[in-house]
């Protein structure tokens, strides 16, 4: 096979097993501190239990996030070497505060908010739980930083074939680079969100009524429905300024071929390259110009308008619809989850079964946003500058192929040992398994009860 | 030395803080990477337990000096971080999958249903071994340049052997230090055993450098340099010999010591790394680039160097708070 096609294979499968954990990390490390500050306040047992059970899944989702994240670090020298080459001067900065203000405050405060309970005072406890969240928030910051760089370069100049930077104020605040921020971080609210809520509807359904459950699979619930639409609005801000700067995006994204006044909204079609049209449409006339330009008769722009210059188009625009399907899921059984649960109720059998569903709806949204966003770049790497194909390094199909095969089944191994994990700790009743502790327990300082 | 091109400090400043962040790197993941390798030498699960507390607060932030000293080799040296990453490919895949496994094996290993627990610790193990063995196979490959061929191989798989030694010696010291009673004594036992084997190992590099490359050699035997050179073979056999001797002893009656061993093992890995470090500069790829051919634009150096500067303090002083709330002998980690 093509050593290009095997190393974009093997980047996007490495990135999209990396994404997963710390969509959850980094809003379920300000979720702990909420339960943490929940206790103090109100002295209930239930946000103790809460706390107690999901620090375990934080731990267990940080570490794969640590290590997955390790090899993104390395992906950069062994697969796109022409990356550094030609952009390193602005990448490497940003990659760089990246390690020195987020990866150590994290990785080392971690050990306290982890196991530092008993053993420091309770404010430096929650001083740590507060600088491992910072640090996550940071380092998606960082990064998104620079990912959105890519998308829409600003505050560069090229010389002989080699950015240079010429204003980090315009590198870091990219034009793209605040919608890019705002949405990742709502997507890592909303995954957080149902991930709590379908595992703690997952153990009502099973007769646990702990009631750190109720409080968590509560908090769950409002959560999601409280960011689903600011997700939603986030999302549309972000189109439109992805038509600003990326319009053949769009395009794929709306399965536009022909530039069009009054274009209509394809809920559904088949889009096929080769005769450059969509079969099976199902559309809403005018919707797509309203949604794209807040104008009944706006004009959008057609893929045919830059042929050689625009992305594959079908999964683009099936990724997008998934996205965006689940965006409309989550809004349905969020306000009905909100809705069944006012002023102290308990969750219905249906409305569980609902949350449990949905319990990984937010991975799916996230890896299909990114897909869009990602594939939707091509066949540029950074936009303008440097193509995909033009970064590649000189390394032989043969080891890409050992090395891709061999991280496949890690992965694949990981994804079910973590799921499966999840739902083990979640059988225990009441969560509250005593398996870190082994021999005996000497408490230095207990905590205030 | 030969004389500097202008401008040269900040490529300088930069080899030397990527130079000291691996060099930190391979203490702090080597003695929990040591750890792992040990893990299933007892057969008791208390005690396994115990050993993984002992490195539980740590070993992320360990972990993290590679990711920065990767990150400034990508940020500082960026053409020579794709030709080294390339030549190495194979190694740095094998690193990364044994680094994946031994991290999460971590976490599983107490979180999983309990039936799981051994196949946790063998992955744990293996995973340590792995990513041992593949660091020091991207040394050997790199000492002699990256060549090609079968001999080339099988120095690097040597070394790769060895690096597992060291670490398994520092991280046999370090549970000296860590942990009390029956554990201790057996965590003695293992590091006179890697002891031997490292020894051996450091000799064995040291007489391969000079003679894989005449420049290396030269540097080294040269005539005056040889007398200024001298102290770090002869500091590193006595560090050799104070462990030799220091580790027949325990365990003691008073803890007041316990740490010698570790400490000592530290100063053996910075005096190696030294050398190793005089022996290539100032290339970056050995006889290809230099840290000057090879650096970024200056701008873009500088920035990050202000906020290293401005942070690493800070890092210092936090891994120092973290390295007293868990100091001491290990004890059992529980999360509330
Ligand atoms: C939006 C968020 C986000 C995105 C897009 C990425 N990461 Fe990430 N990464 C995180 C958010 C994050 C995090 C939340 O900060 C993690 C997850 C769990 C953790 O420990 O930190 C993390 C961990 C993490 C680590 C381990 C840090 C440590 O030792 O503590 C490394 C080296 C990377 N990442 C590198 C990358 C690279 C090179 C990426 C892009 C190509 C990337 N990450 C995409
Ligand atoms: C975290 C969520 C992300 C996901 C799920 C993701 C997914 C993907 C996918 C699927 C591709 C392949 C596109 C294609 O080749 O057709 C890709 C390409 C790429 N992405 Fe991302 N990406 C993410 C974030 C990032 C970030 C943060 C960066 C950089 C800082 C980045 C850098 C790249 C690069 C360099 C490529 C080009 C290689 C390629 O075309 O495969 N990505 N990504
Ligand atoms: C339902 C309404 C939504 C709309 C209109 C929307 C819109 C968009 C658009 C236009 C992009 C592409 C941006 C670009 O690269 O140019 C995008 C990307 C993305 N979406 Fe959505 N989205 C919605 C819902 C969601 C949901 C519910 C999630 C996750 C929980 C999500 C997660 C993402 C992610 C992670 C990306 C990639 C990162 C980025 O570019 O921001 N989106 N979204």
């Amino acid at each position: 096979m093509d050593p290009l096609l095997l190393a974009r294979i093997q980047f996007a499968a490495n990135i999209s097993f990396h994404i997963l954990f710390p969509t959850i990390t980094i809003a379920l490390g300000w979720l702990l501190l909420f339960f943490k500050l929940r206790f103090n306040a109100t002295r209930d047992e239930a946000w103790m239990e809460a706390y107690r059970f999901w620090v375990k899944v934080f731990a267990l989702s940080f570490a794969l996030g640590v290590v997955s994240g390790l090899t993104m670090s390395f992906q950069f020298g062994t697969n796109w070497p022409g990356f550094m080459e030609r952009v390193g001067n602005i990448a490497g900065p940003l990659l760089a505060y990246e390690v020195v203000t987020a990866f150590f405050l994290e990785a080392s405060f971690l050990a306290i908010m982890l196991f530092g309970y008993r053993r420091v005072p309770d404010w430096l406890h929650t001083l740590a739980t507060v600088l491992v969240a910072v640090g996550t928030s940071l380092s998606a910051f960082w990064i998104l930083v620079l990912n959105s760089w890519m998308h829409t370069p600003a505050g560069f100049e090229m010389r002989e074939g080699v950015a240079h930077a010429t204003d980090w104020f315009a590198i870091v605040f990219n034009p793209s680079m605040p919608y890019r921020l705002a949405h990742m971080l709502l997507a890592s609210g909303l995954t957080a969100a149902f991930l709590i809520a379908g595992l703690s509807a997952w153990r009502w359904l099973r007769g646990d009524r702990t009631p750190g459950v109720l409080a968590a699979l509560r908090t769950g619930v409002v959560l999601g429905a409280v960011l689903i639409p600011v997700q939603i609005f986030a999302g549309d801000l972000h189109g439109l300024n992805t038509l600003k700067h990326q319009p053949q995006k769009v395009a794929a994204m709306e399965g536009v071929w022909e530039t069009e006044r009054g274009a209509a909204l394809r809920l559904f079609a088949i889009p096929d390259e080769a005769s450059r049209s969509n079969r099976f449409e199902i559309a809403i006339p005018n919707m797509a110009s309203l949604i794209l330009t807040h104008e009944w008769e706006g004009e959008v722009r057609g893929l045919n308008e830059f042929i050689g210059e625009h992305p594959p188009v079908a999964p683009v625009f099936y990724a997008f619809r998934i996205m965006v399907g689940m965006g409309v899921l989550m809004l349905l059984v969020g306000w009905w989850g909100a809705f069944a649960l006012r002023r102290g109720r308990e969750p219905g059998r249906w409305l569980a079964r609902a949350l449990v569903a949905m319990t990984f709806s937010g991975w799916v949204a996230t890896l299909a946003g990114w897909y869009v966003t990602e594939i939707g770049r091509q066949p540029w790497l950074v936009t303008g500058i440097l193509r995909t194909g033009e970064a590649a390094g000189p390394v032989p199909a043969a080891s890409i192929g050992v090395s891709l095969a061999l991280y496949l089944a890690i992965y694949a191994v990981l994804l079910a040992a973590y799921i499966g994990t999840l739902y083990h700790l979640a059988g225990k009743r009441g969560g509250a398994g005593q398996e870190v502790r082994t021999g005996p327990f000497r408490p230095q300082a207990q905590p205030a009860e | 030395m030969e004389t500097l091109p202008p401008g040269a400090w900040l490529p300088i400043a930069f080899a030397v803080l990527m130079a000291l962040s691996m060099l930190l790197y391979a203490m702090l993941d080597g003695f929990d990477l040591g750890v792992g390798v040990l893990l299933r030498r007892t057969p008791e699960e208390a005690e396994r337990d115990r050993m993984i507390h002992s490195i539980g607060p740590f070993w992320d932030a360990n972990e993290t000096w590679l990711v920065l000293g990767v990150g400034l080799l990508l940020v500082a040296f960026p053409m020579a971080h794709g030709m080294i990453l390339t030549a190495l490919y194979l190694p740095v895949a094998l690193m990364l999958a044994a680094l994946i496994l031994r991290g999460v094996a971590f976490e599983f290993r107490a979180k999983a249903p309990e039936a799981q627990k051994p196949r946790w610790d063998m992955a744990f193990q293996a995973g340590s071994v792995l990513a041992a063995f593949s660091q020091g196979w991207m040394l050997g490959s790199y000492i002699l340049g990256f060549a090609e061929g079968w001999a080339a191989l099988l120095f690097s798989f040597l070394v790769g052997a060895i690096v597992v030694a060291g670490y398994t010696l520092i991280g046999a010291c370090w549970l000296v230090w860590r942990t009390e009673g029956a554990l201790q004594a057996r965590a003695a036992a293992w590091a006179r055993g890697a002891l031997y084997a490292t020894w051996a190992g450091v000799l064995v590099i040291s007489a391969a450098t000079p003679l894989a490359s005449p420049r290396i050699f030269e540097r080294w035997f040269d005539f005056p340099q040889v007398l200024g050179l001298a102290p770090i073979p002869l500091a590193t056999g006595a560090l050799f010999l104070l462990l030799h001797i220091f580790l027949r002893r325990f365990p003691r009656a008073d803890h007041a010591l316990d740490w010698v061993p570790f400490a000592a093992c530290c100063a053996i890995f910075a005096l190696c790394f030294q050398g190793l470090a005089y022996s290539f500069w100032p290339y970056v790829v050995p006889e290809r680039l230099t840290i000057f051919e090879a650096a970024a634009a200056p701008e873009s150096l500088l920035i990050i160097l202000v906020g290293a500067g401005l942070v690493l303090p800070v890092i210092g002083l936090y891994t120092v708070v973290i390295w007293r709330v868990f100091g001491g002998k290990a004890r059992p980690l529980s999360y509330y």
